[in-house]
């Protein structure tokens, strides 16, 4: 058994002295694990860190055991974001998100391409909003999305500002009334029609992270017996 | 299991030794016994009874405070924080450093649920408290490491002491065309003015 693909790194642990268990997000076999020997060498730390883009071949006797991986580097995206806290924590925080969120070795190439726009576009003037967009299309690609097309009560497609937290459903301003503090504020930088070019303010960016993050705890990392991780706090 | 099956069998659990290796060395000490296997045995023993992590630095030595915290030769208002004590021995190697140390004993992961309670980063901020000027940050250029630093960048700012790191980049004798993508571009980032 054995394939090749391109894959984001997503976790890395020690194995014995100087080998690796790498996680891997790949095009088309999901989140996969190998072992790779070496892993801690001078030559493959730098390359084996979370959120770089890798060649991998993976090889086994049979599907079921852990395999042994080799690979070899194609962008080193992490790089430019260790001196920036923010974004750093935004990649540390979407690597944790998708090893507990996302089942292993069951295609996911809807997720790959989501993290694979992610991590190159950390980078950009406006990376908080990519990643607060990235979480809200990641409950979309796990079947948990928000239906930001519409208001829940009245139907109208102008002024959604708010989310309920029970629908997962775009609220008016006008249909808020007096639930407002129920609802989840709305930024409108995660509208569909919102592409006006204008880098979200700090914020339109906090309220995007405590509504993604409400619907992640609440039907991802909740069921799954796990909490947000820390880093998330840190983003912004 | 009998005596020597045993030494063979400890010895193969250190780092880059195998059973094969393990035996040979076992070997080499059994036909030393008494210039080596026994003098050994004994430098363990006092080791392992003597050896204590510095209460105050979390450095390993065989007195608390350890032998850095205590020299008043070392210049206690620059501390140089480093996640292992691995890391705090290769800086001592330079020679080129005497300020004092504080090690971390690993990294924040999120992975791996490794928070900030786990590491000794709240006795680092209580040390910056006092006579402490700058603080040096010497965590490993990774994921990791690095989101350890800023974490302690954090942490430290409301004490208003000098934060600084180690320059990151192209090593000595180190040749572009070898490095690779990640390290060559740290080195652009921190690039400076000459002259």
């Amino acid at each position: 058994m054995e394939w090749r693909d391109d894959g984001i790194i997503l976790n890395v642990r020690k194995h014995g002295e100087s080998g690796a268990i790498v996680s891997l997000l790949t095009r088309a076999h999901g989140r996969y694990a190998g072992l790779v020997r070496g892993g801690r060498s001078s030559r493959l730390r730098g390359i084996l860190q979370p959120g770089n883009l890798i060649r991998a071949d993976w090889r086994a006797r049979l599907v079921e055991h852990l395999g042994n991986m080799t690979v070899e580097p194609l962008e080193s995206r992490v790089a430019p974001l260790l001196i920036h806290p923010g974004r750093l924590a935004a990649l540390t925080s979407a690597c944790a998100i998708l090893e507990a969120a996302l089942p292993e070795r069951q295609a996911a190439p809807e997720m790959f391409d989501l993290m694979d726009l992610l991590t190159r576009h950390l980078g950009d003037d406006d990376w908080a909003a990519t990643y607060v967009r990235w979480e809200a299309a990641m409950l979309t690609a796990l079947g948990f999305g928000l239906d930001l097309t519409a208001c829940a009560a009245t139907g109208v497609t102008d002024n959604l500002t708010y989310v309920s937290p029970k629908t997962a459903r775009a609220v008016s301003e006008e249909a808020a009334g007096p639930y407002k503090e129920r609802l989840l504020p709305l930024p409108p930088f995660l509208l569909e029609d919102a592409d006006d070019g204008r880098v979200p303010d700090a914020d339109e960016i906090r309220d995007g992270l405590r509504l993604t993050g409400f619907f992640l705890d609440q039907m991802v990392m909740g069921p799954a017996g796990k909490h947000l991780p820390d880093e998330r706090g840190r983003i912004f | 299991m009998n005596e020597i099956e045993r030494v063979i069998q400890l010895l193969s659990r250190l780092p880059g030794l195998g059973p094969r290796s393990a035996r040979r060395a076992a070997l080499h000490m059994i036909n030393r016994r008494e210039s080596l296997m026994q003098p050994l045995a004994q430098a363990l023993k006092d080791a392992g009874e003597a050896i204590k992590i510095c209460g105050t630095c979390g450095n390993l030595d065989t007195a608390d405070p350890c032998g850095v915290c205590s020299n008043p030769a070392r210049d206690g208002t620059i501390l140089c924080v480093v996640e292992q004590v691995a890391d705090l021995w290769a800086l001592e190697r330079t020679a080129s450093f005497k300020g004092r140390y504080h090690v971390l004993g690993g990294v924040l992961s999120a992975i791996d649920g490794v928070g900030p309670e786990d590491l000794n980063i709240s006795a680092l901020v209580e040390r910056c408290s006092g006579e402490v000027k700058e603080v040096i940050l010497a965590t490993n250029l990774t994921v990791e490491g690095q989101t350890t630093a800023h974490y302690i960048i954090e942490r430290l700012e409301p004490t208003g002491v000098a934060v600084t790191r180690l320059a990151h980049g192209v090593p000595v004798g180190g040749e572009l065309d070898y490095l690779d993508d990640g390290t060559l571009s740290a080195a652009l980032q921190a690039r400076r003015a000459l002259g």
